[in-house]
């Protein structure tokens, strides 16, 4: 009879201590998954790692001479299209009158220069702003894509996947600042990427490249010695329609309140 | 366990083991590894070719150029500013060249006069700032100098000096009716040239006894146009116009 409750208590300990195993199982399944979708060997197989780096742009507006020489470089380094209405950055001329009337162009993007100011004695104050995608930190366009074609990436740079992207036009209207628009030919949203694939290599976004007078400045927003961090300590910033909480990393120092 | 449990528990099972079947082949490969997207994509974009080199590479080969132009006023201006992406040239200089923007239309992107622009920032009217002429006659763009007081009037006023040109007024030099004192070419908004401001002065050459070539058409100063003055008929810068 002792032996035979021995046994039974003996074997309901053993259930208890394989029902316990289980969690402790599970657990072991979900860190292997974990390491399987982060193999620890991948930074030793590329030496760029995402997770080190936050991608900002700083814009002074007070050096903007309106050129246009970023638009020039964005189409030319990302096959953007030709066509007057597709940029993926663009250069904004604002002229506000005594009146207190705003009056903002875009021709062609600044390209081919802007005509010349028609009642130059009305002015009251003119300046060129420049303008691209703000790689929101909460970007609306990521939000809406229905396929998960646009995401922001771990060093937070707002993409688009061209394979996988439909087409649907959410993300163009989403975005606040009308950084997007959708390829004539491919039929799928485009948009500025920071020129990802030539910061990932270790150069400046190819507007930052060619602006003359020094406007852009690209940086690193987790390095402490970027320029664009000295940028944020020296000058006074403000980003765009801010109360959209979307939270852009692309900086303006000397912003008029009329730019939106 | 009651039959209809059983059927149903089986229903499930492949309803369940079939939607993740499908979701298995559906979810492209990548997808979920760093987040709800393609982790694919993200190599693909990171991939695409560079066309602009940047400007520390063409120091390797245009060492004289990078060196004088490093330090002047346009050391700002990246090469490829001017000469477009060279990423092509780089690889194979032999084969691929860059664009030589010699004639006027490169400059006044920067330069042209507009207000919207930075004040200070070096601009230029291209209609009247020597028109016609490359930009690179008087300015070497790899050292460009101080801007400095031009010799001629047609620097500044380059349609009249184009009009004059081709008139039968060809041969008069400005300053023989204008008279720019020097002060005009330093500060050419408080300091003016003269104007003639009688009839008498083009009678010097226009009136009946004035001692100048045959050739000259002559009026009678005295009774030739009544009240009016010259210029107000006949434009002195294109005298057969009107």
């Amino acid at each position: 009879m002792e032996g035979g409750k021995d046994l039974k208590q003996a074997r309901t300990e053993s259930r208890r201590d394989f029902l316990k195993s289980w969690p402790i199982a599970g657990l072991a399944m979900l860190v292997g998954m974990k390491f399987k979708a982060v193999p620890l060997w991948a930074s030793t197989d590329a030496p760029y790692n995402a997770r080190e780096h936050k991608y900002g742009m700083g814009i002074d507006v007070a050096k903007c001479i309106g050129c246009g020489r970023c638009a020039e470089a964005c189409k030319n380094e990302n096959d953007v299209p030709r066509e007057p209405f597709y940029f993926r950055t663009w250069v904004e001329r604002y002229v506000i009158n005594s009146a207190g009337e705003t009056t903002v162009d875009s021709p062609n993007g600044g390209i081919d220069g802007f005509p010349p100011t028609t009642n130059e004695k009305g002015i009251l104050r003119t300046f060129f702003v420049p303008k691209l995608c703000n790689h929101c930190e909460d970007a609306p366009c990521v939000q809406v894509c229905p396929v998960g074609a646009t995401f922001t990436t771990e060093d937070g740079v707002v993409l688009v996947d061209k394979d996988y992207c439909v087409g649907c036009r959410y993300c163009v209207q989403a975005c606040p600042y009308g950084a997007r628009f959708v390829h004539p030919k491919t039929k799928t949203a485009e948009k500025c990427t920071f020129c990802y694939h030539r910061i990932t290599k270790g150069l400046q976004p190819a507007c930052v490249e060619v602006c003359p007078t020094g406007a852009r400045v690209f940086g690193d927003l987790k390095q402490r010695s970027s320029p664009l961090a000295r940028f944020q300590r020296f000058r006074k910033l403000h980003t765009l329609k801010p109360h959209l909480n979307t939270k852009p990393k692309v900086f303006y120092a000397d912003l008029d309140e009329e730019v939106r | 366990m009651p039959k209809q449990l059983t059927r149903l528990i089986i229903v499930f099972t492949v309803l369940a083991g079939g939607m993740l079947f499908a979701r298995h082949r559906l979810l492209p490969k990548t997808f979920g590894e760093r987040g709800h997207y393609r982790a694919a994509a993200v190599t693909y974009i990171q991939n695409l070719p560079v066309k602009y080199a940047g400007r520390e590479i063409c120091a390797g080969c245009h060492t004289e150029i990078v060196a004088s132009h490093s330090a002047n006023r346009h050391q700002s201006v990246s090469c490829e500013v001017c000469h477009g992406p060279a990423a092509a040239h780089t690889e194979s200089p032999g084969e691929v060249k860059l664009a030589k923007p010699n004639k006027r239309a490169g400059c006044p992107l920067c330069h042209r006069y507009d207000p919207s622009r930075p004040t200070g920032f070096p601009q230029i009217d291209p209609q009247t700032h020597n028109p016609m002429k490359p930009c690179i006659t008087c300015h070497n763009p790899h050292r460009p100098e101080t801007p400095h007081v031009p010799n001629e009037c047609s620097a500044c006023h380059g349609e009249i000096a184009r009009t004059k040109a081709v008139s039968r007024h060809a041969g008069l030099d400005c300053n023989q009716c204008h008279n720019a004192p020097v002060q005009h070419k330093v500060t050419p908004r408080t300091v003016h040239p003269e104007k003639p401001r009688t009839r008498l002065f083009c009678a010097k050459c226009h009136g009946k006894d004035a001692n100048s070539s045959k050739e000259i058409p002559r009026i009678d100063v005295d009774t030739h146009g009544g009240r009016y003055l010259c210029w107000q008929c006949h434009y002195p810068h294109m005298p057969e116009g009107t």
